[in-house]
């Protein structure tokens, strides 16, 4: 359904590209000068973090090892995003070219793809596309000539959420349970099998041949201070045009909602299950690092939806979705949905909610992965946001069937 | 360096460990450090925690244990680590660049006293009614952290029914705190692979090999589990009830004997030192308990040296002499039952190399239902025997089918050190200010070969001062300084020992009818080895398979728990390197100063030998009591 709307027209990912230029180009130029362009872009990891893609590739490039390896996080399993999968199914050129560009300048002969196990049934096309690529020489020994080989392979990830964050995802491409590391050590130190690796999402790689070919400050002219280049979005929810967008760094919701044609609307989660959540007198923020931060999920509900219908979803999300290894989540996010239900039941007490919100802020700076640290997000910002409609006796009654 | 530090091999549930460099200064250097505003220096991949201990200061900590590898997963030894906006677990974050950490700011503290609470609000907490009170760790730091109320809720209904299915390992699993810990030592430390985290998000928990009961999964026995569980969740397969009423039944006549590793160790249970040996103290407080007989394993530990020495010497000269192909060398140790089964599931193509001899504790059943039974005029269905063992596994081992060689049960009940300090404290007794007694007769004044059986190296040593005596007819004084073999002491994980026979003697009278001379050792050289822990076993077996140097070995001593039986699972919580290796300090002090060190002269042995077992070591009675045969097990499952 969404596939026929969606829009193919862009600053950037979705602009004008010759395929391969930007690989045939970067093989071309010295590491440093990638490692410059990179920096000079200022571009950012796409899934979520936000780390420096120079100062990763940097790090990688600089650990002492005789192996190393590029892994492409196409995990996407935050909720509400499906940005990932346009790329994969329609540009996995772009993909390849970052992958194989990483693994010139960081000195990997390996990729990895972990693809998300719902994706499955891209694995073969994928495949096809890297034996075109190895018959002209673009993959394989001795890739256009030069002293650099590189190989691609596609794993089928095994379908749970937290598989996506980058050091569960190595675990569970070495077999093992997914299970968030220890960090530090980071990846790029001791990655997959324990050597320097770099984990980046998909459009984080696509969005690199494109700086190669046009160049790190062309790349940073767009989007604000502090988040530079475009964002690739997936919106869902109660609006006419969902789909995934190409927007500017710096859009607000505003903005956003009329581009989409979203109307009523109350809320918008921005982020995913991990996001926050935001209402009306919020919409004039703006879709940023430094604001309203995502990895690519919008999801947009107007005015007939429940707020703790949501929260409850949302919380009933991470309780299975915890990897159940560390305290503050899989605890702390059973009892933070157990006072969702008190909520609804409306047996909740001030003093109680005060404490529920002390301990989703332990849970956000005490859990060991990025899950159990943002999951309190969601919570924390429908309780802030939608409280009048949510503690407000008036309004209650609406609420009851929930 | 300790075995378990060494490189890990790679298993499975990799994902909760930080593989700690070897020699941190291989990876550069030293590295400055502040803590709580004072600078310290520290060799590069230190963690926090260590640093903080070595500033003296206290930082909490669950799921952190010596011995294993690391977890991060409790979150209660969080700290700040400046410009870091989460808290940093300080047992595996490897200091790398100069930081600066606070240990106990109104963050850390807040966040440590929600961890807390929430794994209260899990824990079925029943404080009164656990093994472990007084001796837990979760109450240790709900006391720290001054919980007196439950902010979280507090779980009282039954999710996990009790498995108590295993002679040796109960599982409660609604006291779990999920630390992990069970699982490392499973997994990592064992390599043995029962217990592993299933599930996922609020379904997580730790669970066997198809969620089987205890008794049904390869489980070894060996109760490793049990001493680094913080909580209640895990414990011994307690058999005080019965044993109480044996006590208290006139027509019984109990018996009790004890291994040399709880004496080394019970004194911590009763707040003392590691390292106290209270053999005397036990002695008394066994009789003022109830006990008929008090008697001092280390008598069978003499007759195991005799019969499985012997079994050594005719082995291999039915190997290199007789050329006989039925026979396999070297011969494995077999007193470890953890051990004993751990082979049984998974290398029973070396089941041929165990020694038939039966462990000390199951000879010395045999030998009181017949010798002592005779001996004393006590018919033997009157006679229970109890044996206290620093182990969990020998619960296993008096239950096997097998082990009724006298035509009774032979051991009736494996009472660990922990469950006897509990009958002590329950008939009002405080072990350390009772006057001390000797061993009851006729098994008293055993030799210090049989002592040192508890600690790792032990048997081979005591095995070694016996068997070169036999052979060169020298005294072993004269070999090794005091009669030390040092060699094959300390808590390196596989320790070797070659000895060159240089000259042999007479064949001495009790082996004459079994070997007519030595001369075919002559010029020989005897190799053994000595492992702990069973993955260092799992080494040896590994080499020996791939025809590597072990497999030209002779005679390899095999225990199943770190440190040998001081460290075993029915010893006193907690353990670490630093205590078994104080409780082998007081097993190897005590054993100096005794008259008898060497199995073979110990007069009740020779007693015994011209009284009972006339055709001497290894002649039909031996066999029928003193020595045993084994059974091929699953890989997955028991069968
Ligand atoms: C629970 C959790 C789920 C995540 N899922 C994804 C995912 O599906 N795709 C992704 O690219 N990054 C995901 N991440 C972020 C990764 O851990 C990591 O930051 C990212 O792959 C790095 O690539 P980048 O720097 O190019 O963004 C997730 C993080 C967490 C904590
Ligand atoms: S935060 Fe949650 S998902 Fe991450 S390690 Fe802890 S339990 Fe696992």
């Amino acid at each position: 359904m969404t596939e026929k709307i969606r829009k193919r027209d862009g600053l950037i990912i979705f602009s004008e590209y010759e395929k391969f230029s930007g690989l045939k180009k970067a093989l071309s130029l010295s590491q440093d000068d990638i490692l410059f362009e990179l920096k000079s872009s200022n571009l950012k990891g796409r899934g979520g973090a936000g780390f420096p893609i120079s100062t990763k590739w940097m790090l990688t490039a600089a650990a002492q090892s005789s192996e190393k390896y590029v892994v492409c996080n196409a995990d996407e399993g935050e909720p509400g995003t499906f940005k990932d999968r346009v790329l994969l199914k329609e540009m996995p050129y772009l993909i390849f070219e970052g992958m194989i560009i990483a693994g010139y300048t960081i000195g990997a002969k390996k990729g990895i793809v972990y693809l998300r196990g719902e994706y499955n049934y891209l694995v073969n096309p994928l495949n096809e596309f890297l034996d075109e690529m190895k018959n002209e020489n673009l993959l394989g020994e001795n890739i256009l000539g030069k002293d650099f080989s590189f190989e691609i392979e596609i794993f089928s990830g095994h379908g749970a959420y937290v598989c996506g964050e980058e050091t569960a995802l190595l675990e569970s491409l070495e077999g093992q349970r997914g299970e968030a590391r220890n960090r530090p050590p980071f990846p790029v130190n001791r990655g997959y099998k324990g050597f320097p690796t770099t984990v980046n999402n998909v459009e984080s790689l696509s969005t690199v041949p494109h700086i190669i070919m046009k160049g790190g400050s062309w790349y940073s002219q767009f989007g604000t201070e502090k988040s530079k280049g475009t964002k690739l979005i997936s919106v869902s929810g109660d609006c006419e045009k969902p789909g995934v967008y190409e927007i500017e760094w710096g859009t607000s919701i505003y903005d956003l909602l009329e581009l989409v044609k979203a109307e009523n609307t109350k809320a918008v989660q921005v982020g995913g299950a991990s996001g926050v959540c935001v209402n009306k007198s919020q919409f004039d923020r703006t879709i940023a690092y430094e604001d309203l931060s995502t990895g690519g999920s919008i999801m947009i509900f107007n005015e007939s939806r429940n707020m703790l219908a949501i929260l409850k979803n949302f919380m009933e999300f991470f309780v299975e979705e915890s990897c159940g290894q560390c305290t503050p989540c899989r605890i702390g996010n059973q009892k933070l949905l157990a006072f969702v239900e008190k909520i609804i039941q409306n047996e909740q007490t001030f003093s109680e909610l005060n404490k529920i919100k002390e301990l989703a802020e332990t849970m956000k700076i005490a859990s060991k992965c990025g899950l159990g640290q943002s999951s309190p997000n969601p919570f924390l910002s429908i309780l802030e946001n939608f409280k009048e409609e949510i503690f407000d006796s008036n309004s209650r009654g609406k609420y009851e069937h929930v | 360096m300790s075995m378990y530090k060494k490189e890990r091999t790679p298993i499975s549930h990799q994902a909760l460990f930080v593989e700690k460099p070897a020699h941190p200064e291989d990876i550069g250097g030293s590295v400055s450090v502040k803590i709580n505003g004072k600078d310290l220096i520290v060799p590069m991949g230190t963690t926090i925690l260590e640093a903080c201990r070595m500033m003296g200061y206290h930082v909490p900590t669950l799921c952190h244990h010596e011995d294993l590898c690391i977890a991060g997963v409790c979150r209660v030894c969080v700290v700040e680590v400046d410009g870091m906006k989460p808290l940093q677990a300080s047992c595996s974050f490897p200091i790398m660049a100069p930081i600066s950490i606070k240990t106990s700011s109104p963050k850390v503290r807040k966040a440590r006293q929600n961890v807390i609470d929430l794994l209260i609000s899990e824990h079925k907490g029943e404080c009164y009614s656990c093994v472990r009170n007084n001796n837990c760790e979760l109450q240790s730091l709900s006391k720290e952290y001054g919980v007196e109320s439950y902010p979280y809720g507090h779980r009282t209904e039954t999710k996990h029914k009790i498995d108590n299915t295993s002679y040796s390992i109960v599982r409660e699993m609604d006291k779990c705190v999920h630390c992990l810990r069970c699982v490392r030592t499973c997994i990592d430390l064992q390599e043995v692979g029962v217990l592993e985290a299933v599930g996922r998000g609020d379904e997580t928990h730790v669970g066997t090999f198809m969620e089987k009961m205890m008794s049904d999964v390869v489980c070894i026995n060996c109760g490793q589990c049990i001493n680094r569980c913080p909580t209640g969740a895990l414990h011994a397969n307690d058999p005080r009830d019965m044993i109480w009423e044996a006590i208290d039944n006139p027509q019984k006549h109990v018996i009790i004997q004890t291994a040399p590793s709880p004496r080394a160790a019970i004194g911590e249970e009763f707040g003392l030192e590691p390292g106290t040996s209270l053999t005397g103290e036990m002695n008394t407080a066994m009789r003022k308990i109830g006990f008929d007989r008090v008697f001092d394993t280390n008598f069978a530990a003499d007759l195991t040296i005799l019969e499985e020495g012997t079994e050594l010497l005719l082995r291999l000269y039915k190997k290199l002499v007789l050329n006989d192909e039925n026979v396999q060398v070297p011969q494995f140790t077999s007193c470890c039952p953890g051990w004993v089964k751990f082979v049984e599931h998974f290398y029973p193509e070396i089941i041929p190399n165990l020694s038939t001899t039966k462990s000390p504790q199951q000879m010395f059943g045999a030998v009181l239902k017949t010798y002592y039974s005779e001996k004393s005029g006590i018919k033997p269905e009157d006679i229970v025997t109890v044996a206290v063992m620093p182990c969990s596994a020998k619960k296993y081992e008096c239950n096997r089918p097998e082990m009724n060689s006298s035509g009774y049960k032979d051991i009736d009940f494996g009472l660990t050190t922990r469950e006897l300090a509990q009958m002590i404290r329950e008939s009002g007794i405080y072990l350390p200010e009772l006057e001390k007694s000797e061993f009851d007769d006729p098994f008293g004044d055993a030799s210090g070969a049989g002592l040192i059986f508890g600690a790792t190296g032990g048997v081979m040593e005591a095995a070694l001062r016996t068997v070169l005596e036999l052979v060169t007819g020298k005294k072993i004084e004269n070999l090794f300084e005091n009669m030390d073999i040092k060699e094959v002491r300390g808590f390196e994980g596989i320790k070797t020992l070659q000895i060159p026979v240089t000259e042999v003697g007479e064949v001495p009278e009790i082996l004459k009818h079994l070997v007519p001379d030595w001369n075919w050792l002559k010029g020989a050289t005897i190799k053994v080895a000595v492992a702990h822990g069973t993955a260092n076993a799992k080494k040896i077996i590994k080499n020996i398979k791939e025809g590597g140097e072990f497999a030209g070995y002779h005679f390899i001593e095999v225990m199943a728990c770190p440190g040998g039986c001081i460290g075993g699972g029915g010893q006193p919580i907690p353990t670490n390197e630093k205590i078994r290796s104080q409780r082998a300090k007081a097993i190897y002090s005590e054993e100096k100063i005794l008259n008898e060190r060497k199995s073979h002269d110990n007069p009740k042995i020779k007693k015994i030998y011209s009284e009972f077992l006339t055709e001497g070591p290894c002649g039909h009675l031996s066999h029928k009591l003193l020595h045993t045969h084994y059974t091929v097990r699953g890989r997955e499952f028991v069968n």
